[in-house]
C-alpha cells in the first residue's frame, strides 16, 4: 500500500491555480476566462481538503464548500452579465469591451 | 495503490486543465473542465472528504458547468481568432517559464520539511454527519449570510439576463 505525501496535492492545486492564472491572461473568449476562474477555485478547494486531511480537521471541508457556494452564485451573476455584454455589443471578444480604458 | 490514483487522477485533471487553456473552442474547454472537476472530485474521496466529492459533482460538474455549457451555445461562440503575438513573447516565453520552474522548484525543496503521508481511509471526519454538525453549529453564521448571498445573486441574475420590457 503506497502512501502519497501531502506536498503532492498541493504541487497539483498549485500547478492547476497557475494554469487557471495562464488561461485567464492568454485567452480572449469572455467565457472561457471565466471557466479559468473555476478552475483557480477548485485548485484553491483542492489545497483546502489536503490541509484538512493533514489536520484531521472538517474545517477545511466547510471553507471549500462555502468557496463552492460563492463559486456557483458568482456562475450564475457572470454568464448573466456576459449574456447582457453579448447582447449590447454583439461581441464575446474581451479586446472588444474596452470602453472603460477611455 | 493510493500512489496510483493519486498519479492517474493526478495526471486526469493536469491534461484537462493544460487542455482548457489551449483549446480554441469554448465547447472543448468547458468539457475538459468537467474532466478536470471529476478527477478533483476522486481525489477529494482520497482525501476523505465523500460530503465535498458528491458536492463537487454535483454542484460544479453538474449545475455550474450545464450553465456554462447553455451559455455557450445560447450565444452560439465560436472559435477564438488568434491575434498576433509579441516577437518578445515568442522568443523569451518558454525559457523564462521553464527558468521559473526551476526556481520555484528549488525553493520548494528548500522549505520542504518532513511531511505527513495520505492513505486512503486514514480520516473519516469528511462525512455528511460530521459536515452537517459543523456547519450548523460552527459555521452557522457563514451558512446563513451565504443563503442570502444566493438570493442576492438570483435575483441579480434574472435582473441583468431579463429582457428590457417596455
Amino acid at each position: 500500500m503506497q502512501q502519497v505525501p501531502t506536498s503532492w496535492f498541493l504541487m497539483l492545486a498549485a500547478a492547476l491555480f497557475t494554469l487557471g492564472v495562464a488561461g485567464f491572461l492568454f485567452r480572449r473568449n469572455i467565457v472561457t476566462v471565466f471557466m479559468s476562474i473555476e478552475l483557480m477555485l477548485n485548485a484553491v478547494n483542492l489545497s483546502f481538503v489536503a490541509f484538512a486531511h493533514q489536520h484531521r480537521q472538517v474545517d477545511g471541508h466547510l471553507y471549500a464548500f462555502f468557496v463552492m457556494v460563492v463559486a456557483a452564485a458568482e456562475a450564475a451573476v457572470g454568464l448573466a452579465i456576459i449574456l447582457t455584454v453579448f447582447r449590447n455589443r454583439g461581441t464575446l471578444n474581451i479586446d472588444d469591451v474596452d470602453s472603460m480604458k477611455d | 495503490m493510493d500512489l496510483i490514483l493519486f498519479l492517474v487522477f493526478g495526471a486526469i485533471a493536469l491534461v484537462c486543465a493544460v487542455n482548457v487553456v489551449v483549446q480554441r473552442h469554448p465547447i472543448s474547454s468547458a468539457v475538459s473542465l468537467i474532466g478536470v472537476m471529476g478527477s478533483l472530485a476522486i481525489l477529494y474521496l482520497l482525501l476523505g472528504a465523500e460530503f465535498l466529492a458528491a458536492a463537487q459533482v454535483i454542484v460544479y460538474a453538474g449545475a455550474v458547468m450545464v450553465l456554462f455549457v447553455f451559455v455557450i451555445m445560447l450565444l452560439n461562440a465560436g472559435t477564438e481568432i488568434r491575434q498576433g503575438q509579441s516577437f518578445t513573447v515568442q522568443l523569451l516565453g518558454v525559457p523564462v517559464l521553464i527558468g521559473l520552474l526551476v526556481l520555484l522548484a528549488f525553493l520548494g525543496r528548500l522549505l520542504s520539511r518532513p511531511e505527513t503521508m495520505v492513505r486512503f481511509g486514514d480520516f473519516h471526519g469528511g462525512g455528511p454527519k460530521a459536515v452537517g454538525e459543523a456547519l450548523f453549529t460552527t459555521f452557522l453564521l457563514p451558512f446563513e449570510a451565504t443563503s442570502v448571498l444566493i438570493l442576492i445573486a438570483i435575483v441579480g441574475a434574472m435582473v441583468l439576463a431579463r429582457k428590457e420590457m417596455d
